[in-house]
């Protein structure tokens, strides 16, 4: 689509490729209709929202409140609006791949080309993993973790705002990939050989990698800073097994990223020494081996979905929990059940490869790994069971989802034993049966839980619930939408129909990607339903007010503040003496203090964060199109800022104990109002 | 709320820290935490590099073999100028503990310059496998041997100017307890670079060399 830019024409100096590298007016897709209308509608959106941005002379605000805050509640709202954006972006892909499906069959060939084909389920992939589910998981994580072990920031703010930008500059690149220059068209993970410089020339693959190094590094320093935060900020009283189990699992989740993320750092590095330098790590010759690649990114890969599903089943924990009205069942087995997967997780990877020739025991080593792994799992479906038997469940929104994820996850669950078995495998390699089985325990399980986690906390976020009705056709949309998108995909890659196709000859199969297809319209509803939850609920905010900071009747320390909490998060850091502590509390005649506030100790906001990422974000686009110049000023600038900042001793101040009661007095009146 | 009314006065002081003072502030910084944490991460893009080489280390597409092209007395004198390099920082520490400020900088300097000849020297090195054909882009072994000693390398280098960074520091706001914290964090930093490089020099230096 866009072969004007062979490296050859970098070889020949000029002073157009001195300054612009091989970007050139070929670079954007003028004669992509597609692609054109989808970027004026882009650019029209963006001007308003600039432009509305300045009407209303909102700069000033967005820069002190937003961008530069190092306070981990925005922080996490922030992670979860880039979260929502990006599934958009992931989802229309999606409505393409599976529009292009239903039609190219026979002698249809579609509205795609293959080129354009292959970069959609690329983006597709790496969207949807990598900057809406990290995204959504992180910000859900840095939002409710420090609430619930009583602290009043993470260990590392700074860092924390810094993690947030860079993952922004990282989604930020693969966006402009689609107005300027390509996208991979190498898949989720950027495969090699595909991806080597021969076989991919253009700036897709490179965007790939700038993207993901730079968003990567993002995730691993907050990754690093979560573990810290759960390690050394809980609150007096919570020892380990005190802690709630959306805390186990955020810990034992961003553990396992700061063991794996290194892993896709190393061989993300790798490939761009291939591409850039010429060495011959991943090549065909010269002593390249090319499943070397596989090996190191599904080192990363395979952990990675525990990543994203251990915070997610410890969502589920705290819904069934407080929604049945009981303590959790089985809370020590729920701990180790954890623990076990993470350990596990690490070690199954190469059941992605099963196919790569590596020999019966090997095969049979991760086979059953992979298997095992499907025993703690049960153990919590049976426990979030045990927890529902006999308790007084209230059916609101959360809950459904939590019943919704049960159903669903775990036929995902069994068709992934399925795909364990070695032989089995050997014939649904690759195949759409394959897919399915990880859309399956993706939206089934991480996405369910995370829309669940949302609708649960967002009163405590903005201090009014979301729009119930508008809520339940978002989930009902997303239910029956996932088994009308994927049962049939389910069964032609049981009959064999292979993964990343564009066309098929056989029309006998079109009924079914035609089923598909409604199925993805009816997600549609579910997404257009849980945002326009969001509009109703902020149109609603009145009658939907939540001012007793306890709108669930919550078993953990988040709902012991106020809602929307205050900066400093408690007036007095709580002391926990049972598990489930806020609960304990209430039982207990809990008063919170009424005078004696102190001063509250609080890191300083600075913009530090979102400017080494904007330079990042730079260094990456000029690496990707070779402006050599572009990219050693703002390797530079990046040193200056980042060690300029370390000359700033001038991090933290106090907030008066005057401003403190004055902002627990207005609590109370809110209170006293609505009672 | 669910709760019901308490059927007795309660105090806060059951519920809250009311008196922060009192609890003392029992949680010390959490950097050293945080960052030993980094540098286990650190560790692992390190085992990624490790692994890659074993898997590489005899793909040498008909080019140059270890024996060909490794200097081990040279290799040899730059693994002693690291290890003394990483003695000269403990110096720098235990003045540090002491409260003094210029023996502090001295060591810090001296081991600068120790960093700063043991870059010197691997550039020499890689230099002359270059001029002799041995690039990078030589063979799938080259390509892993020049990453593996890079990185490490390059991690001296970012050290280095750690170094500078804190003795600019140190001149400005002397022993100030954030700068001691640094000068610890900068110590794990550059102790955890020297368990490198024994990996390194065994692996890709001593068992190349025997191979």
């Amino acid at each position: 689509m866009f072969s004007a830019t062979e490296p050859a024409s970098v070889s020949e100096p000029s002073t157009t490729s001195a300054i612009f590298g091989r970007l050139s007016w070929d670079s954007i897709p003028f004669h992509e209709p597609i692609l054109l209308g989808t970027f004026i509608v882009v650019a029209v959106l963006g001007i308003g929202i600039l432009a509305a941005v300045t009407k209303y002379r909102l700069w000033g605000w967005l820069w002190r409140e937003w961008l530069t805050s190092v306070d981990h509640k925005k922080i996490g709202i922030m992670y979860l609006i880039l979260g929502i954006v990006m599934l958009l972006r992931g989802f229309a892909d999606a409505l393409m791949m599976r529009a292009q499906q239903a039609i190219a069959v026979g002698g249809e060939q579609g509205y795609l080309d293959a080129h354009h084909y292959d970069q959609i389920f690329s983006a597709h992939g790496t969207i949807m993993i990598f900057f809406v589910a990290i995204p959504l998981v992180v910000g859900i994580t840095n939002y409710v973790m420090p609430l619930q072990i009583g602290a009043r920031d993470v260990a590392f703010p700074f860092l924390n705002s810094l993690s947030l930008w860079l993952t922004v500059a990282g989604a930020g690149l693969v966006m402009i990939s689609l107005f300027v220059g390509e996208f991979t068209t190498a898949g989720w993970l950027n495969y090699v050989p595909v991806a080597n410089i021969e076989n991919s020339p253009g700036t897709g693959p490179d965007y790939y990698l700038w993207a993901l190094q730079i968003a990567g590094l993002g995730t691993t320093l907050s990754a690093i800073n979560m573990v810290t935060t759960v390690i050394k900020m809980r609150a007096p009283g919570m020892t380990m097994m005190k802690m709630p189990v959306f805390t186990w699992t955020a810990l034992c989740s961003n553990v396992l990223a700061v063991a794996i993320f290194p892993a896709l750092t190393g061989a993300f590095a790798l490939l761009m020494l291939d591409r850039y330098v010429g060495t011959n790590f991943f090549t065909n010759d010269l002593g390249g081996n090319a499943m070397m690649y596989w090996n190191l990114v599904w080192i990363w890969g395979h952990p990675e979905v525990y990543v994203l599903i251990l915070p997610v089943f410890g969502i589920y924990s705290e819904i069934t929990s407080t929604f049945s009205g009981k303590r959790l069942f089985g809370y020590s087995s729920m701990v180790y059940a954890t623990v076990v997967i993470t350990i596990l997780s690490y070690l199954v990877w190469l059941h992605h490869f099963f196919t790569m020739g590596s020999g019966a025991s090997v095969n049979s080593f991760f086979g059953i790994a992979t298997m095992v792994i499907a025993i703690p799992t049960g153990a919590k479906i049976f426990n979030w069971l045990f927890t529902m038997y006999r308790g007084s469940i209230r059916f609101e929104l959360p809950m459904m989802w939590v019943v919704a994820f049960m159903l669903t996850f775990t036929v995902g669950g069994m068709t992934g034993v399925l795909l364990a078995v070695p032989p089995a495998d050997f014939v649904l390699h690759n195949s759409l049966f394959l897919v399915a089985h990880f859309h399956n325990v993706i939206i089934g399980g991480v996405v369910f839980g995370l829309f669940a986690g949302m609708i649960y906390w967002f009163p405590k976020a903005f201090g009014f619930k979301l729009d119930p009705w508008w809520g339940k056709v978002g989930f009902w949309g997303w239910v029956i939408g996932y088994w009308v998108a994927w049962t049939p995909i389910y069964i032609v890659g049981l009959m064999g129909t292979t993964r990343r196709v564009r066309h098929f000859d056989d029309p006998s199969m079109q009924i079914w990607f035609v089923i598909a297809a409604i199925g993805a319209l009816i997600i549609l509803i579910g997404i257009l339903g849980f945002i326009m939850s969001i509009v109703m609920g902020i149109v609603k905010r009145k009658e939907l007010a939540d001012t007793t900071g306890d709108p669930w009747d919550g078993r953990t320390l988040e709902w012991a503040t106020a809602s929307p909490p205050p900066s400093y998060n408690f007036a007095f850091t709580p002391v926990v003496q049972d598990l489930d502590a806020w609960y304990d509390m209430k039982k207990r005649g809990h008063q919170r203090p009424t005078g004696g506030y102190r001063p509250i100790h609080m890191p300083r906001n600075t913009g530090t964060g979102v400017i080494l990422a904007g330079i990042a974000g730079v260094l990456g686009f000029a690496m990707i199109w070779y402006i050599w110049w572009l990219a050693a000023v703002s390797a530079v600038a990046l040193f200056v800022v980042a060690i300029g900042h370390t000359f700033n001793y001038n991090r933290d101040f106090y907030i008066d104990a005057a401003d403190v009661e004055r902002d627990e007095r207005e609590r109370d009146r809110l209170a006293a109002a609505e009672a | 709320m669910a709760t019901t009314a308490p059927t007795e006065a309660t105090d806060p002081a059951d519920f809250y820290v009311v008196d922060p003072d009192a609890h003392g502030h029992a949680h010390d910084s959490p950097t050293l935490l945080g960052f030993w944490i980094y540098l286990m991460s650190d560790a692992l893009i390190f085992a990624t590099l490790f692994a890659t080489f074993g898997v590489l280390s005899s793909s040498y597409a008909g080019g140059p073999t270890p024996r060909e092209i490794i200097d081990l007395p040279l290799v040899a004198i730059n693994t002693a100028i690291l290890l003394i390099s990483s003695i000269t920082y403990g110096f720098a520490m235990l003045a540090m503990g002491r409260g003094k400020l210029r023996a502090t900088q001295a060591w810090l300097l001296v081991t600068g310059l120790l960093g700063a000849a043991f870059v010197s020297l691997e550039i020499y090195e890689f230099s002359h496998m270059i001029a002799e054909g041995a690039t990078p882009q030589r063979s799938g072994y080259l390509s892993a041997l020049f990453t593996l000693v890079g990185t490490h390398g390059l991690h001296v280098t970012f050290g280095i100017i750690w170094i500078v960074v804190m003795l600019v520091q140190l001149n400005q706001r002397g022993l100030h307890i954030e700068n001691q914290r640094r000068l610890l964090c900068l110590s794990m930093f550059w102790h955890f670079l020297d368990v490198v490089w024994i990996g390194v020099f065994t692996f890709v230096y001593l068992l190349g060399y025997i191979q």
